[in-house]
């Protein structure tokens, strides 16, 4: 008897270990990523320091030549636009799903948007040639070409449709999920008995959210914000298919823009055949990585402050 | 006069809402009605059915087969590696460790994970290739996948393991059972369904997945027969035929959209359903 339990006592101990070893292997995965790529990319990293290749234009593989700026400026440029279109949309859906709607409502509607998180990008992408850049290139170019031409943000020189709006219109919609699931926990979270006091206040019910309920949950609106950048900023195929890919500072909406996940996606092809090429695009990678792993970190520690906090 | 203000705010704000959502349900619903208005008339029984002929691509016969196997192997065998480990950490970070900075520490980073870019995976998947000096392969395609539905997969189960019963645990260390043996035997058999919606999803999420078997999968016409060869994925295949200037050839990239599509709703459909099914069964 005594002999079997300590060999249960063992298994235990040495299960224990095995699991807590994956574990260490899970929690540093990020870092060994970060090093994989690092180590890959040094040999171009000896010839030019990582400032300067953030920061040059050219991009000339062949005259070894790998200036990451206007693809920096290409990602930023998609990814701020759809923000900036799918920021609204999604904190007055958070807001209405947590606050007014009824719960049938809700649940039918929740199903829905999982749904649209789980719809591979290449599909997004499909529907952008299908629908968002027929669209864009047949109304959206010549009506604000006619109207707010003279305004540089809004001049037309690409007729095609393919550009920075039709991969802002997709990424826009690919972060509607994060930015409404995470707004809506951080909303759900402000205490129940702060709004009753508002609301016997006198207050209605958008004036209670506005005064008391956003002004708590802002933190975490801002992470859900920051979480839907960082996804918009690394997303690939979806991009790739709509933006155009030009190797160009984009300088109005309609222009072509080549993004930093697409660039790697793109010339994956070529890279083992051109010197340093292929520690180019790895340091690519490694950039995107940075960028995503920056923000999610920051989205992460404020979101578990705000909910702690919020409760 | 401030009383109607306030009340006409109210209403345009709800207004206002009320279309945000009509939005967000209505991408929904033009994204499947454009995958199935464009997809269902290209789609036929040869395409289902058969590998690419010669001169697929400018239009000639055949089909996506080897792609939709491709992809249904690449994710099986993505699954089955990540699962194992997956479930030993989130057992881990429920039963073994202790509630401490550590842990937290933990979550963060596999939240971390879980953003990491489905490119620089496939990039980190590469860069191992390259050391193992492997070639665009299978073999390639599932270790990217593997390490991409690795984080899905461990989120997914932890909070699957949230919802154990804290009692339940307690009533077996009670009994005297081990750490392991509650683990094995209660908080597993509890968590089953939990663990199979999780596996769903985490296909769901591989087999959409384009950019990291990019460069580790390759892509080739024939089925795939060995672990060191190139093999198809349906992602590649719409991207590939979309990207030929032939219109029949692009009409079966949407047609190869729609079958994808199909997929990977069915697989979160059944994740869904499964779930209400089978938590029938275990303690709440």
């Amino acid at each position: 008897m005594a002999h079997n339990q300590n060999l249960r006592r063992l298994k235990d101990r040495s299960a224990g270990h095995v699991m807590g070893g994956l574990t260490w292997v899970a929690a540093t995965l990020v870092i060994a990523i970060g090093l994989a790529l690092l180590a890959r990319a040094q040999p171009l990293l000896d010839l030019q320091p990582l400032g300067s290749l953030l920061t040059s234009s050219e991009w000339s593989p062949l005259r070894g030549q790998f200036g990451f700026f206007p693809f920096i400026v290409g990602t930023l440029a998609v990814t701020l636009l759809a923000m900036f279109l799918a920021v609204p949309p999604c904190l007055l859906t958070a807001i209405y799903l947590a606050e007014y709607a009824p719960a049938r409502l809700r649940q039918s509607v929740k199903p829905a948007i999982d749904v649209l998180a789980g719809i591979p990008s290449v599909v997004y992408g499909v529907w952008g040639t299908l629908t968002v850049v027929p669209v864009i290139r047949d109304y959206v170019t010549p009506w604000v070409s006619r109207t707010l031409g003279f305004i540089p943000l809004f001049r037309a020189d690409n007729p095609t449709g393919y550009g920075v709006l039709a991969g802002g219109v997709v990424l826009a919609v690919m972060v509607f999920p994060i930015i409404i699931s995470v707004t809506e926990e951080v909303i759900r979270a402000v205490p129940f008995g702060m709004r009753e006091a508002a609301l016997a206040l006198g207050a209605t019910r958008w004036q209670m959210i506005k005064t008391v309920v956003l002004r708590r949950a802002r933190p975490g609106v801002i992470a859900a914000v920051v979480l839907g950048f960082s996804r918009a900023f690394g997303e690939t195929m979806a991009v790739m298919m709509v933006t155009g890919n030009v190797a160009q500072i984009p300088r109005s909406i309609f222009d072509p823009a080549y993004t930093l996940p697409a660039l790697i996606a793109n010339n994956y092809g070529e890279m083992m055949s051109i010197p340093l090429y292929d520690a180019a695009l790895l340091a690519a990678a490694l950039v995107l990585l940075i960028v995503v792993l920056i923000f999610t970190i920051i989205a992460r520690i404020v979101l578990a402050q705000a909910i702690k906090s919020a409760a | 006069m401030m009383k109607i203000n306030k009340h006409l705010e109210e209403r345009i704000m709800k207004g206002l809402m009320v279309a945000s959502l009509a939005l967000v349900v209505g991408s929904l619903v033009a994204i499947l009605g454009t995958v199935l208005a464009k997809g269902l008339p290209a789609l036929n029984w040869a395409m289902l059915t058969q590998t690419p002929k010669g001169g697929y691509y400018l239009g000639k016969e055949g089909g996506i087969l080897n792609a939709i196997t491709g992809s249904l192997v690449l994710v099986a065998a993505a699954t089955a590696l990540s699962f194992f480990p997956a479930l030993a950490v989130v057992l881990y970070l429920h039963l073994f460790a202790k509630h401490n900075r550590l842990l937290d520490l933990t979550r963060l980073s596999l939240d971390v994970l879980w953003s990491v870019p489905s490119i620089v995976y496939g990039a980190f998947g590469f860069t191992l290739m390259l050391m193992l000096g492997l070639r665009a392969s299978l073999l390639g395609g599932i270790i990217a996948l593997a390490l991409l539905e690795f984080p899905v997969m461990i989120r997914t189960m932890d909070e699957v393991l949230l919802m154990v019963p804290h009692e339940l645990k307690e009533v077996s260390y009670a009994m005297g059972a081990t750490r392991l043996e509650t683990a094995v035997r209660v908080v597993l058999r509890q968590a089953a369904p939990g663990l199979l919606t999780a596996v769903l999803l985490a296909c769901g999420r591989g087999i959409g997945d384009a950019a990291s078997v990019l460069f580790t999968a390759g892509y080739t016409d024939r089925m795939p027969t060995t672990l060191l060869r190139p093999v198809a994925s349906l992602p590649l295949a719409v991207f590939f035929q979309l990207g030929t200037p032939v219109p029949q050839v692009q009409e079966r990239a949407y047609a190869s959209a729609l079958v994808l599509t199909v997929i990977v709703l069915a697989l979160s459909l059944g994740a869904r359903s499964l779930t209400r099914r089978l938590s029938r069964h275990i303690i709440h």
